[in-house]
Order: C-alpha cells, then structure tokens, then sequence
C-alpha cells in the first residue's frame, strides 16, 4: 500500500511539473510544423517521435498537459463550489423542502452525462475547451452535493452537534465549524478521483471534438488525430495515451492512498 | 409495494418533464433563432421563412414545446432537416446498433467484474486481492477510446481476428456480433474495472455486519456466507453503480462508435451537430436522457425486489 | 465429567496479548457465568471456543469438548460443530439478524446448512423453535422479515436460530445488554427454561453482577485477560476472596453520598407538553397515522433538586429532552425556564440558553474528534461571550471534574470513556448553569468508572447548586442520584414521588414490573465479607 502511494504521489507530480514547465519551456516550440520532419520514431532528437506535422511528441503532452488539468482542475472547483454548499445545506435542513429540491435538482442532472450536456453546448455554442469545463463541471456538482450530503447526515445524528446546538449555535455555523471540517477529508479523496476522472472525460470530449479546439494542445485531439496513422507510426497513438493512464492513475492511487492516510477508522485499526 | 412504485412512477415523469423543458430552453437560447442557424448565414430570407414555418416558430413558444412533447408521446420526434426523413426512423435504424453494442459491454462488465470483485473480497488482503485490485486501478485509468485503438491494432490489423470497424448490420447475426466485440471490449473493461471495485468494497462492508457472525455462528462455511448472505446484500450499492454505469456505456457508445466508424446513436448526433440539424440533437438527447431516466426508475425497482425494508416502508 | 473444558487458553491478537492462562469447566446442563468490564477478554474467550476469532489471533491451550479440542480442528469440522452442538448468540438482535431474509429461512437455515432435515422439515421444525422461543405462529408468520420485529422479539429469533439443532452448549455473549430491563427479564426467563428442558449448558457472558447471580450456577470473574477468581456462584460473590471481585462488586451498586439542599421556587416547569411525529401511511390512500412520542407531560423542578426521569425505550423521554433544551419545538403545552419560554432555534435568547447544559451518553461521539479539549469545553461561550480569561475558566473547570488544567491542549482521542464524560461535564459546567440534563450520562460507562462519575456528579450538585434532569433507563443509577423520580411510559408520566418511597412502594402497575424486571444479587448476598469472618 505505502508503494502504491508513492508511486501514486511520484506520477502525480511528474504530470504536475510537466504541466508547469511546459508554461516556461518545452523542448520543441509546438506551434511550428515541420512537414519534412512529419512520424519519426523516438530518437535522441525526439524522446517520443514527432506527430504528422512534424512536432515533438514530448513537448506536445507536455503542452496538453496543460489543457486536460486545467481543465479538470477548474470542473472540480465548479463542482466542490456548487456542490459542497448545496449539499451542507441539504443535511442540515433533512428532510425539509430544501433537502428535497436540492436532491431532486441533483438527480436530474444525474440523468444528463456529460457528454450529453457536451453535445447540447457544443450543439448551441459550438465546441471549445470551456464548454467542456462547464460540462464536466456541471456533472460534478451533484456529485460532490450527494457525497458531502451523506456525509454530513451521519455527522449531524452525532452528540456533539446537539452539544454545539445547546451552546447556542447555529446550523449554518455548525456545519462550518463542526461538519465541514470533519468530511473535508473524504471531500479532498472524492476531490482526486473526480479530478482524475475529468482529465479522462476532457480526452473523450476533445478526441471527438467536443473539447479542446486546435491550435490548443490536448491529449484527447492528439490520439483523434492520430487514429488514421495508428498503422504506419503506433507511436503517434500510445503515447498520448500512455501519458492519460498514468496520469489518471497516479490520481486514482494517490487518492486511495490519501483515504487510508486520512480515515482515522483506517488509521486506528490494530 | 404499490406505495413505492406509485412514487417511483411519478418521481420519472416528474424527471422527465423536467428534463424536456431543460433540452427544449437550451435549444431555444440559440443564437439569432433556429431556422437562420441552421441554415447558416448564406441562406436568403425566403428559405429561412419557409424553414420557420415548417419548424413551427411562429408558434408562441409555449404551444411549441406542447407539440414537441405531444409529439414525441406518440413516437414523432418531427423531421430531420438534413436527412428529410422522420427523426423517429432515423434513430430506430441506429438504436439497432448502439442498444446491443450497449447491453453487449454491459453483460461483459458484469461477467468480468462478478467473478473478480467475488475473488478479491474472498482473499481480502493476500495476493489474489493485491493482483485484481492493481489490475482494476489500470482498468479505471484507460480511457476507453485510447484503449479500443489499441485493441484494433492488436486484433483486427496484427491478428486480423475481429473487424477494425463498420457494422454489417443483423442478417447475419454472427458476424454483426463479431463486429460489435472490441468496441463492447473496449467499452466493458473500464466499467468492469470500478463495478469490481465497488462489488469487493460492498462485499468487505457486508461481511464485517453482525449477520455474519451470526451465519457463521450457525455453521456456515465462509464461502456459504459469501453466497448466501453477503453477496445480496452487498447488491444494493453494486446495482447503483451499474445502474450509472448504463449511463456511461450510452455516452461511452457515442465516442466508441467513432472508433470502429459504427452507424450508432453517436455517430448519428455527431453529424447533426456538425450539419446544425438541431430537430435530431434535441430527440436523440431526449432519447438519451429518457433511456437514463428509466434504467433509474428499473434500479430503483431493483433495490424494493431485493430488500424487504424498502417495500414495506412507506 | 465436564462438557467444556478450557485449559489455559491464551490469546494474542497482532502479537498482543489478550488471553492469558484462561481455564474454566462447564458442566452438561449448567449455566455457567463469565463476568468482567468491557475489554477484560469475555467475548474473546468465546469466540476463541467457537473458532470464529478475527485474522490475526494466535491460541494455545486447550478447549476440550466431547473428546475433541475445538482449538486445533479443522475448520471443516468446526463448521459441523458450529449451530450444531454450540450454538452462539450476540449483543445486539437489531443487527444479528440477516435484515434482507425471512426470519424462517434464517431459523431453517440452520437445519439445512448441517443437512438435518429436508426443506420442508426445516420449515416444520422451524415453526416450532419459534413458537418455543415465544413467537407463535399467528402472530408471527415464518414470512416476516427482521425489520418487522423489536430488539426483544430479534433475539428470540435468534435464539431459535442457536438452539434449533438442540445444541448441547449455547453461548450467550450480552444476551440482554442491548434490551429494555423487562425485556431482558424475559429473555433470561426463556433462557433458564431452554436449559432446564433441553439439557443444555448455557456460557453467559456480561458485565452485569446481578444477572450472573440470578441466572449461573458457576461464575468467573475476568479482568484483563485473566480469570482472577471463580467457583459456585453465591460462594463467590459472599466471600469476594479477590480485591478486584470485591472492587466490581461495591461499584455495581455504588450509592454516592449526597447532600442536596432544594431551594425554594421552581427552575423548570413542563406544562401539558405535547408532542406528535406523522408516520409513514399504512397504504397507499390511508392518512398518516399519528404518533404521540410525549402525551400531556407536565413536570416541574426545583432549584438544586435532582429529579429522575426513567422508562423504557421509546416511551418519549428523548423527545421530551429535546424539547426541554430548546432542540425540538411542542405541538402544544410550554416549557419555562425560571418563567421564561423555552423554545426551539433562534427564537431561545442566549441568555436563557446558557442557564441549561446538558451531558449526552456517548463519550465518543460527543466532542468534536478535531478540536483540542480547550476548544471543546469552551463552546458553551458562545452563548455568554467569551471571557478573557476563558483559558482559565477552562482550567478550572478541568481541575473540577478530576482531570489537569494541561489537558486542554490534548485532542479527545488521547482520553478514555471516563475521562471524556468527566470532559463532557467540564463543558456543562463551564458557564456556570442552573440546570444540567444528564442524559443516559452513565449508561456507556463500566461499573468502577461510573461509580467515579457518579461520586462526580453528586460532588458538584453539593458545591454548586445545581439542578439535574436525570434520564435512564437504568433504575439502580436513577435511585442512586435522584431526589425525586418521573416513571415514563408511552409519552406519559405514570407515576411520579420521592425516589425511595418510589421504589420501596412503586404503585403503578408499570413502575411495579420495572422494578421486579431489574436483576438484584441477593441482599443477604451483599453483607460484608469482612464483618462476617471475624
């Protein structure tokens, strides 16, 4: 476990340093295209081969790095800033007409992926990265609302709520002072799963062009458009791919690994 | 039970209801108006006209959504501007291909993710459990598109064992279902990888109940209470997430279909988008979200089949 | 020749050790006691027989049973001794019980898992188990699920379930310890008939010196992983040869000393109070049914004065106590303060708020597990403003309730259960009230530390003053600190007096049975060892 952690914790700041270098420096600049240089394998010169205009592989997922986690970070803070509020709020009024509506708002998006909420922005507004923010970022609202809700219930049924309710104090106050703090640990191991879960649904947008628009680099567009050449340079399709899944996975362990380190149930156990 | 269903019942029309309304304002907020964008900007006045009178716009938009909702009631979902043909026929011949694609990967992911799920919780701890959950750690991570190209190379270009793409449709259906394989492969593992997951979490939670040691009290095998007590129960939160995972297989069908080049829902709506065919995005979103709604509706009634609590109360 | 025969078992758990050198003897058709305070190792010992102890435990030693020693079987053979020749039964019946199963699949189950009957046998047999346990068939159909049942009805079932084989030892692990005090009469009663006419020996486990003495034959008192004293049950508890047997033994009914002084006037008056909660309807159309969870209450207190409030679970003394500290508004009826309204949220002026405290049964769940103590205990300033000397205020009151002034800056997971109810009562204190609501205050806490508690408790009325709400279900701790005592049932005061008179002459029919339902040891049992010897 204590491996998997590290391993999750080193993957997640290789992908975080890359992201920022990449706002400095890049080995290739990848704006400019270079024809005569179009599908190399990996050589020296290029770490990871170049794509078919002719751009550096590696500078590309350093740049698209950039893209698929602000993107993601941003849907995340959409989701935790609507979500974690309506669901406070939702628990501490249980069972009220303000539990019920929040939920039922929240069931209803359910009922719209973000794919689909993609396709009816894109469909109105065109496709850009933004839209794709907005979409994953409105999926993520009802996620965070339902999670911090239940959370937050088991919290309220404790003594020491009717303690802090007895000293006066009230529910708005209580869930900033006493509940919020309690399941902000299981807020920042949902806040990395759904982080990682973003920079996957940002590839699938941009591949089929939902997402991020050229000249913007994104992982996503770069296996889009590396599909038709798949055959004669593989190269072009696994690396983009490769640099999402270990991405994606250093979040997922880290967050796991987070979750151990933070559950005090888990930290306690003999 | 019937108290249940009764609520079940209005909670989805409820949901559906709203969710029209939604679908139909995001449409309305078009820039400039529907006919003219649809058009395009070189359409003269005349046609644009013609199409907003065909398209009902000069309807107030109250009576508009009625005959949209109306409509789809009985099965007309209007017509495609692009295709003239009736948007209901135009989803029907795709839904031939996305709903099995859908239900394919679906029974691959549970029959992947069962036996796993099953086999970690049992060995909770030791290798078996360490292997499965590393291996499901890898399946979260892959995006599902990423992984079906992988799959084509593999094998349709390098073995040459299942078609690259394209759908021969259903007159042979084994040779459709040889179509259809990477792309529910590529679909279903993901999806196997979190419901084994979620299984082994719900299983473990289970087995630590007081029920248990009841069971075993008795003189259960641990493996009699695996199957006989743990595995129900443990039912609830596994049916939530496959009742999710329905969603994702319909949203991850739209991008697979454009994988493998199959005539799906996906590839439907994504060439209404690009020819502005706003009739066919607004019906197959609803028919989406529609399908949505009701695997909901189908899991809730699942939860009142396996647990007694849920049918007596209220 | 004895049915079960340990012979010094010792238990690691994680390399730590839990059991040490534990050897006792059951007798066929004996009911045999095994009696401790939490942690002492009782349900580890019966686990460790019944082979069901978690990952992790290493044993050795012996438990003979008929021949075999069920510490080094196989676990195939176990399971065929497991509900077979020992059956087991637990703490709590709400969670025992599969909740998604038939209480007759569950009782069948038993016979088909050991293959004793057909399915149709089962069933037959199973019907009958549970009309013995006291749950006939037309009241109880084999089709009912846990959910329908209460706590008490539960454990019959389980019961049924343990002894459907006709086991030759049943292990009851707290039997009782979860049920209300006539509940738990009856389930003991049902448990002495199933060993009287089944031949079967019974291992009781629990922490209640009463229980043991009117239930087992043989006793062993634990503590710490040991046995440290056992034999013929009257013999041990009249001598209390061993310190620990004879400081287990003045705890469990420890009377504090008292000295109140009931000031004139009237602190809190409870007018008429009512209040009703909707449930769920019946069927689809039917309207809501009612529920009167407190029914025309009225009560009053005096300053200074210690009233108790006792009754069962579920007869509305929660209710009422929300509604006293302002938690939960009346339907009709008023709650007065010194002559002021109490009411719920905002409406309640801090001022008035702050004459009220109130200690909750949990210790764990009472403090906030991310501040530190000094944070916790000054809550209640928030209704007066805090003091600039809080930190003080907070030392002082530390100091009060036995604890350091340095342990303010301690988070509450570095205190034990004692010590957190000792907190939760520096945090009442600590603004100074007039009135405190103890509610099940003592009831989580094993007997020694209880007695501490009470002894607290009873100081601090005398040094400030102050008036207690004291709720229990628990009647021995109720006669122990109260003045006065309410009896609750179904929502309303049944009775109502000065705490001896009370349980010396109880007139109600309910308060009658509550106090008959309470387990005593003997009085004659209880003269001092010491006095007689010499």
């Amino acid at each position: 476990m204590r491996l998997a952690f590290t391993l999750g914790l080193a993957l997640s700041l290789a992908a975080l340093s890359a992201t920022l270098v990449s706002l400095v420096w890049t080995p290739y600049d990848v704006t400019t295209l270079s024809i005569a240089n179009k599908l190399q394998p990996p050589s020296p010169d290029h770490w990871l081969g170049t794509d078919h205009f002719g751009r550096d592989i590696a500078s590309m997922l350093m740049a698209g790095a950039r893209t698929s986690i602000a993107v993601a970070l941003v849907a995340v803070g959409i989701g935790m800033g609507l979500g974690v509020p309506l669901g406070l709020l939702a628990a501490a009024n249980r069972g009220s007409m303000t539990d019920e509506v929040v939920m039922r708002s929240n069931d209803l998006i359910f009922a719209f992926p973000s794919l689909v909420i993609a396709i009816l922005i894109t469909a109105v507004f065109g496709p850009s990265a933004v839209n794709a923010i907005i979409a994953i970022g409105i999926f993520n609202i009802p996620v965070f609302a339902r999670f911090t809700r239940g959370g937050a219930l088991s919290l309220w049924t404790l003594d020491y709520i009717r303690a802090a309710e007895v000293a006066g104090k009230g529910r708005v106050r209580i869930s900033a002072e006493h509940i919020l703090p309690n399941i902000a640990n299981l807020l920042i191991v949902q806040g990395t799963i759904q982080f990682s879960l973003g920079i996957l649904a940002e590839a699938g947008l941009s591949y089929v062009g939902l997402g991020a628009q050229p000249p913007t680099p994104s992982w996503g567009r770069m296996l889009a458009e590396a599909q038709t050449m798949a055959t004669i340079a593989p190269h072009v399709a696994i690396f983009p791919g490769l640099a999402i899944v270990l991405t994606v996975l250093g979040l997922n362990l880290l967050g796991d690994g987070l979750r151990d380190r933070l559950d005090p149930r888990l930290r306690h156990a003999p | 039970m019937t108290r249940y269903l009764l609520r079940r019942l209005i909670s989805l029309a409820v949901s559906l209801l709203v969710a029209s309304l939604v679908i139909f304002a995001v449409i309305e907020v078009v820039p400039g108006d529907p006919a003219s964008y649809m058009l395009g900007l070189n359409a003269s006045e005349d046609t644009v006209a013609a199409l907003r009178d065909r398209l009902g716009l000069n309807e107030p938009v109250g009576l508009r959504y009625l005959h949209w909702v109306a409509g789809m009631a009985q099965g007309d979902f209007g017509q495609s501007y692009t295709y003239k043909v009736p948007v209901a026929d135009l989803v029907a011949d795709r839904l031939v291909v996305s709903l099995p694609l859908a239900l394919y990967a679906l029974a691959l992911a549970v029959l992947v993710a069962f036996p796993a799920g099953l086999l970690a919780a049992s060995r909770r701890g030791r290798a078996a459990d360490t292997a499965v959950m590393g291996a499901t750690q890898v399946g979260i991570a892959l995006p599902n598109f990423w992984f079906a190209m992988l799959l084509v190379l593999t094998f349709a270009l390098h073995w040459q064992i299942f078609p690259a793409g394209g759908f021969p449709g259903w007159t042979d259906p084994w040779t459709g279902l040889r179509a259809l394989t990477l792309p529910a492969v590529a679909l279903a593992l993901p999806q196997a990888a979190i419901l084994a997951r979620v299984l082994r979490s719900a299983l473990i939670e289970t087995l630590g109940q007081d029920y248990i040691r009841t069971a075993r009290a008795k003189g259960l095998t641990r493996g009699q209470t695996m199957l006989r007590h743990a595995l129900r129960n443990a039912m609830i939160p596994v049916l939530t997430i496959l009742g999710m995972q329905f969603s994702f297989l319909l949203a991850g069908a739209i991008i697979i279909e454009n994988v493998f080049y199959l005539p799906g829902l996906g590839r439907l709506i994504f060439q209404a988008i690009t020819q502005r065919d706003l009739i066919v995005v607004e019906s197959v979103v609803m028919i989406l979200v529609f399908a949505v709604i009701l695997v909901t509706f189908l899991v809730d009634l699942a939860y009142a089949a396996i647990d007694p609590r849920l049918r007596k109360r209220e | 020749m004895s049915l079960l025969s340990v012979r010094d078992l010792s238990l690691t758990f994680r390399a730590a050790p839990i059991l040490s050198g534990v050897s006792f003897d059951i007798a066929p058709g004996e009911v045999f006691g095994l009696v401790g305070e939490s942690g002492s190792g009782k349900s580890m010992t019966a686990l460790a027989v019944m082979g069901l102890l978690p990952n992790g435990s290493t044993t050795s030693g012996q438990a003979g049973f008929a021949g075999e020693n069920l510490l080094s079987l196989t676990e195939r053979r176990m399971t065929a001794i497991r509900g077979n020749e020992i059956g087991m039964i637990f703490q709590e019946p709400m969670t025992a019980l599969n909740p998604m199963k038939t209480i007759g699949d569950q009782v069948a189950e038993t016979l088909l898992i050991h293959r004793a009957a057909s399915r149709t046998e089962a069933r037959t047999t199973a019907r009958e188990k549970l009309a013995r346990v006291g749950l006939p068939e037309d009241r109880f159909p084999l089709s009912l699920y846990p959910h329908e049942l209460s706590g008490g009805q539960r454990q019959r079932v389980a019961i049924a379930m343990a002894i459907a084989l006709r086991p030759r030892l049943l292990i009851a692990d707290e039997p009782t310890t979860a049920l209300d005090v006539t509940t738990q009469a009856q389930i003991l009663d049902l448990l002495k008939g199933l060993t009287r006419d089944e031949d079967m020996a019974l291992m009781l486990i629990t922490h209640d010196l009463a229980v043991v003495a009117g239930m087992a034959e043989h006793v062993a008192v634990m503590q710490a992983g040991q046995i440290v004293e056992q034999g013929a049950t009257e013999a041990v508890f009249r001598t209390r040869s061993q310190d620990y047997t004879r400081r287990l033994f003045a705890a469990s009914d420890h009377r504090p000393v008292r000295k109140t002084t009931v000031r004139e006037g009237t602190l809190l008056a409870v007018e008429g109070a009512v209040r009703e909660y909707t449930l769920p309807r019946p069927s689809a159309f039917a309207p809501h049914p009612k529920l009167r969870a407190v029914d025309d209450v009225s009560l009053t207190i005096r300053p200074g004065e210690s009233l108790g409030l006792v009754g069962e679970s579920g007869c509305g003394k929660s209710t009422l106590t929300r509604a006293i500290l302002g938690l939960d508004q009346l339907q009709s009826g008023a709650i007065r303060l010194d002559g002021q309204a109490v009411s719920a949220g905002h409406t309640m002026p801090a001022g008035l708020r702050a004459r009220m405290q109130v200690v909750f049964q949990d210790p764990y769940g009472s403090f906030n597990p991310r501040h530190r103590v000094a944070r916790l205990v000054a809550e209640p300033f928030h209704l007066t403003g805090t003091p600039p000397d809080a930190r003080d205020r907070v030392a002082a009151a530390l100091e009060e309730v036995g604890l350091q002034a340095g342990d303010m800056d301690r988070f509450i997971h570095e205190f034990s259960g004692g010590q957190r109810q000792r907190i939760a009562i520096a945090r009442a204190l600590i603004i100074r009230p007039d009135l405190i609501v103890l509610d099940e205050a003592v009831s989580a806490l094993d007997v020694r530390v209880r007695a501490q508690v009470l002894d607290l408790l009873a100081r601090l009325q005398e040094s400030h003053g102050l008036a207690y709400l004291f709720i229990s279900h628990d009647l021995s701790v109720v006669r122990s600190i109260t003045d006065r005592v309410l009896v609750m049932q179904s929502g309303r005061i049944v009775e109502e007096g000065a705490t001896e008179e009370i349980f010396a002459a109880p007139h109600h029919a309910y308060t009658k049975r509550l106090i008959t339902a309470t387990p005593r040891i003997p009085d004659d049992w209880k003269e001092d060892s010491h006095a007689r010897r010499t």
